[in-house]
């Protein structure tokens, strides 16, 4: 294992970061506020109780979730599009590196930064709702699980992308409904049964029904298929990225 | 004969769309030699660097560098190997310290500020250390590419076209880098269209044309046979034959009787231009243009390819 390598990408990519500190964080705490003002103070009192917890909380998770997701995927995604667009990945491709290192550094890094992201907006949560966080530790494990498996995710946009436009669209035509319709502003359980079935194909209900499951002890799927399903799916990302380097598809001629 | 440092074996590659970059490469290149990789635009250069790096899947063939395969044994392999790309590729924002620190970090070798000053100094970078990337001038944005290369102590260092678009001055510049490289022991292949360049500080020179070497050969050797010069001499009123003393000097003359052609060889020692030149005045004809044209690479080229397909058809 080249140690070494894996950790001058990864400091690398996060000194690219946090030049661009204030840009990162202002964006996502104030969209999330804005969420919280909204569902959690205007709408969320004339809202009742979903399963036992006032509206206002019950969004957290998945409002974390939303921005998580999205942060990690575009992280990872700008990541490794960036130095394929100025060339500079040659070199990484030149490197004693295995597929794994190099991921490992920028997925790595990508995933701290949305991990962070996460932990800024749940701080800012706690000013605007009463919240108690029932399994402190499973909370931590989903949502580093999650950043990795969405910056993987972001990983293999990055590489695919041609252009600027194609970096942005993904996010924004997957991510977003995924996330929309995974339950992060409701539970699944309130939709009719058919759409109850549909969703579940949905990775980001697993997603958020653990992560909820984590702060409230409550979830729309047993903690341990969500657990399962975030696996799987980090392991599908994984797999995917072991075939792209191998074939060399979009990186080496 | 020690053991090469580079081997290359019946090297091809065929890009997607059926282009065929390479048609069967073999190529050793001896540990502690510069080589300058001759050839015209497209001829496979940058195709064969690339494969040897990593950075270009061969289709089929084989590449050992010290011993090492670059396919099953690529890490060791690529552990030798430092590459200075032909296009400047550099983080714009990032500074030019931390840029080399990093080409260091991706070889695995531990981080030393005062090596990356050494690299940095001996390229007269040593004050840039602390200035991004983009503000540097083009031809410091080349040598920091080659400070990145050098950051973790290659044994072998590809250059590819260094010295494509730069001056005169920074030309010579890079050539005492790389002869101060040669003093370290350090294996340098360069590409380059440019004869004078693999004359000024090759050891041997390997000519690439359409994905195949043509020729390898030490670069005192080629030169010599480079040396081929043509003087046209253009006359005023055409002449028939040749008068009597001009005869003996092996001249030709052109169907229209204007122009009468010398070949000689401008290295030699006698060129035989001075007695010829007397002699033609002594004749009296009138001179209006007098030429000379070394023959060019293309020509060599050409003289080359054809010789190796009769070769073939033989």
């Amino acid at each position: 294992m080249n140690l070494t390598a894996i950790r001058a990408i990864y400091f690398f990519e996060m000194s690219r970061a946090l030049r661009s500190i204030g840009q990162s964080l202002i964006s996502p705490v104030l969209s999330t506020s804005l969420y919280f003002v909204v569902f959690g103070a205007a709408i969320g009192s004339r809202i009742e109780e979903v399963e036992g917890v006032p509206y206002g909380a019950f969004i957290v998770p998945g409002l974390i979730m939303l921005t998580v997701l999205t942060q990690a995927t575009s992280a990872a995604a700008f990541g490794i599009y960036f130095p394929k667009f100025i060339g500079t990945l040659d070199e990484v491709l030149s490197a004693p590196m295995s597929f794994f290192e190099v991921t490992l550094g920028y997925v790595g890094a990508a995933a701290t930064k949305a991990l962070f992201i996460g932990l800024v907006i749940l701080g800012t949560a706690f000013f605007f709702v009463d919240l108690s966080i029932a399994h402190p530790l499973w909370m931590a494990a989903f949502l580093v699980l999650t950043c990795l498996s969405f910056a993987l995710l972001g990983f293999i946009i990055g590489i695919w992308a041609e252009n600027f436009d194609q970096l942005q669209l993904v996010p924004l035509l997957v991510i977003t409904p995924l996330v929309f319709l995974g339950g992060s502003f409701y539970s699944i359980t309130m939709l009719p049964p058919a759409w109850q079935t549909v969703s579940l194909f949905n990775p980001v209900v697993y997603l958020v029904s653990g992560f909820r499951w984590s702060f409230f002890g409550q979830a729309d799927v047993a903690v341990g298929v969500s657990l399962a399903m975030i696996l799987v799916f980090l392991a599908l990302c994984l797999g995917a990225i072991w075939i792209i380097f191998r074939t060399g598809w979009k990186l080496r001629k | 004969m020690p053991e090469p440092i580079v081997t290359i074996r019946d090297l091809v590659k065929r890009y997607d769309d059926g282009f065929e970059a390479l048609s069967g490469v073999d190529l050793d290149i001896r540990e502690g030699e510069i080589l300058a990789l001759l050839g015209p635009n497209g001829a496979g250069k940058t195709t064969l660097i690339s494969s040897i790096c990593g950075i270009t899947r061969p289709t089929s063939g084989t590449i050992t560098v010290g011993g090492h395969d670059t396919q099953t044994d690529w890490r060791r392999a690529r552990d030798l190997i430092g590459l200075v790309p032909q296009e400047v590729k550099l983080e714009p924002f990032e500074m030019v310290a931390k840029t080399v620190a990093f080409s260091r970090g991706l070889f695995g070798k531990p981080h030393d500020p005062a090596l990356i000053q050494r690299v940095l100094d001996s390229l007269s970078l040593g004050d840039k250390a602390g200035t991004p990337n983009m503000a540097l001038s083009g031809g410091m944005k080349r040598r920091v590419l080659i400070a990145k290369a050098l950051s973790h102590e290659p044994r072998v260092l590809f250059l590819d076209e260094p010295t494509a678009g730069v001056d005169v001055e920074l030309r010579r510049g890079m050539w005492e880098v790389v002869a101060d490289l040669k003093a370290q022991g350090v294996t340098i292949i360069l590409t380059t269209h440019y004869i004078e360049e693999a004359e000024a500080i090759a050891d041997r020179v390997a000519v690439i044309d359409r994905g195949r070497i043509r020729l390898v050969e030490e670069t005192a050797a080629l030169m010599a046979r480079m040396g081929r010069k043509e003087m046209t001499v253009t006359l005023a009123d055409p002449i028939k034959t040749l008068p009597g003393t001009l005869a003996e000097h092996g001249l030709t003359l052109s169907e229209d009787g204007y122009a009468v052609t010398y070949v000689f060889d401008s290295r030699a020692e006698r060129t035989g231009l001075t007695r010829l030149l007397s002699d033609l005045l002594a004749t009296g004809v009138r001179v209006t243009d007098v030429t000379t044209r070394q023959s060019s690479l293309e020509e060599i080229f050409v003289g080359l390819t054809n010789a190796a397909e009769t070769g073939e058809a033989r």
